[in-house]
């Protein structure tokens, strides 16, 4: 098993212009109801192939961890990844847009809370389908880009800390990483050349 | 009374407490926006919070109509800024220095020991959704349909969650 790394290494990136970006983005930030983290893998890994599975999770990895909203954080990572500061700006600005012209708006008209039976049910109709679109999310990414059966059990530990005994995200991410970390430890077996070839 | 400043603070402190997700704000930002500040009120808080739910996008946008009304579209634009501006740079100056660290040993272990930890977060965030969410026949119905079709075609997962929308509509009332 122990392979080469390069093989699963990430398409190059093309030229991928800042217009694209943005538009890819705007898309997104306009379409990705229930969740957005199916949707950046939908549009920008399955796609547009601006990158992989085992990128996308690193990059949903380092979203997690750090403070800000998943969605934010990625676009910022993938707009840096594509096309540098400028990628990273015009991908936050287009997936933050139209959800904030949204808000916007309905701010600006419903002021007070007006219970409307039909919408109240619609809403639970979206909750009930992004829970399966989750699901799903996570499945196809489990598939690719875990390596072997004991990430299955890190998975499920994660789950048990944060939903059975209710520790916050950050403390699931500490506990949990940090024994996966060690688990994938580096190996003294084989001396692996720094630079993976390009 | 100016409201810039005070706006500017409340939520760029809030964005360091959004570690895993906008949720992880959320008591903090009720406290300090409905009971310190007093920009709006807890019933207007639920109904921002449930409408945000419904839009596509970041899922905290309910923020900008915070932030107009407490200081007009000027508000709406400053909270934006000062949510998202602080996390956005710290995001991209640690992906730059991940990226310097290419040939550093322990960082492709980082990389494999997260990956499952991250999936195991997107899960459990999952059935935290699916507590409130999946209550009797049709929700898990509707969860189980888009779950299913999903898995066997392509197809844009906006147009299920649209269909789910008209049949919760009619069915959930």
């Amino acid at each position: 098993m122990s392979s080469t790394e390069a093989t699963v290494a990430a398409p190059a990136p093309a030229d991928v212009s800042i217009a694209a970006i943005f538009t890819e983005f705007l898309l997104i930030g306009a379409t990705s109801f229930g969740g957005v983290v199916p949707y950046l893998r939908g549009r920008l890994v399955v796609k547009r192939r601006w990158l992989d599975d085992r990128d996308f999770v690193e990059m949903l990895s380092m979203s997690q961890s750090l403070p800000g909203l998943n969605a934010t954080n990625m676009a910022v990572l993938l707009g840096d990844r594509l096309r540098g500061g400028m990628g990273s700006l015009v991908a936050i600005l287009g997936i933050c847009l139209p959800g904030a012209v949204l808000l916007y708006a309905v701010g600006t008209v419903f002021r007070e809370h007006v219970e409307i039976p039909w919408f109240s049910a619609a809403l639970k109709g979206v909750a009930a389908a992004a829970v399966g679109l989750v699901l799903f999310t996570v499945m196809q990414l489990s598939k690719k880009s875990l390596d072997g059966r004991i990430d299955l059990v890190f998975i499920g530990l994660t789950v048990i800390a944060v939903n059975h005994f209710h520790l916050s995200v950050l403390w699931a991410l500490l506990g949990v990483g940090f024994i996966a970390i060690l688990w994938h430890r580096p190996r003294k077996a084989k001396p692996v050349t720094g630079a993976v070839a390009k | 009374m100016n409201q810039i400043p005070a706006l500017v603070r409340v939520f760029a402190y809030l964005s360091l407490l959004t570690v895993g997700g906008g949720m992880a704000a959320f008591p903090e930002l009720q406290y300090l926006t409905v009971d310190v500040h007093q920009w709006l009120t807890q019933p207007q808080l639920i109904h921002l919070y449930s409408i945000g739910q419904m839009a596509p996008g970041p899922n905290m946008m309910m923020i900008v109509p915070i932030g107009d009304w407490a200081a007009g579209a000027l508000g709406a634009v400053v909270v934006l800024v000062a949510f998202f501006g602080p996390t956005a740079l710290l995001t991209f100056g640690v992906g730059r220095l991940w990226k310097r660290l290419e040939a550093w040993p322990w960082r492709d272990a980082i990389q494999r020991g997260l990956a499952p930890v991250s999936i195991g977060l997107l899960l459990a965030g999952c059935f935290t959704m699916a507590k409130g969410a999946i209550f009797g026949r049709e929700t898990a119905a509707i969860a189980a349909a888009v779950l299913m079709i999903l898995l066997q075609y392509k197809i844009n997962p906006a147009l299920l969650i649209a269909a789910s929308a008209v049949i919760g509509a009619l069915t959930l009332e």
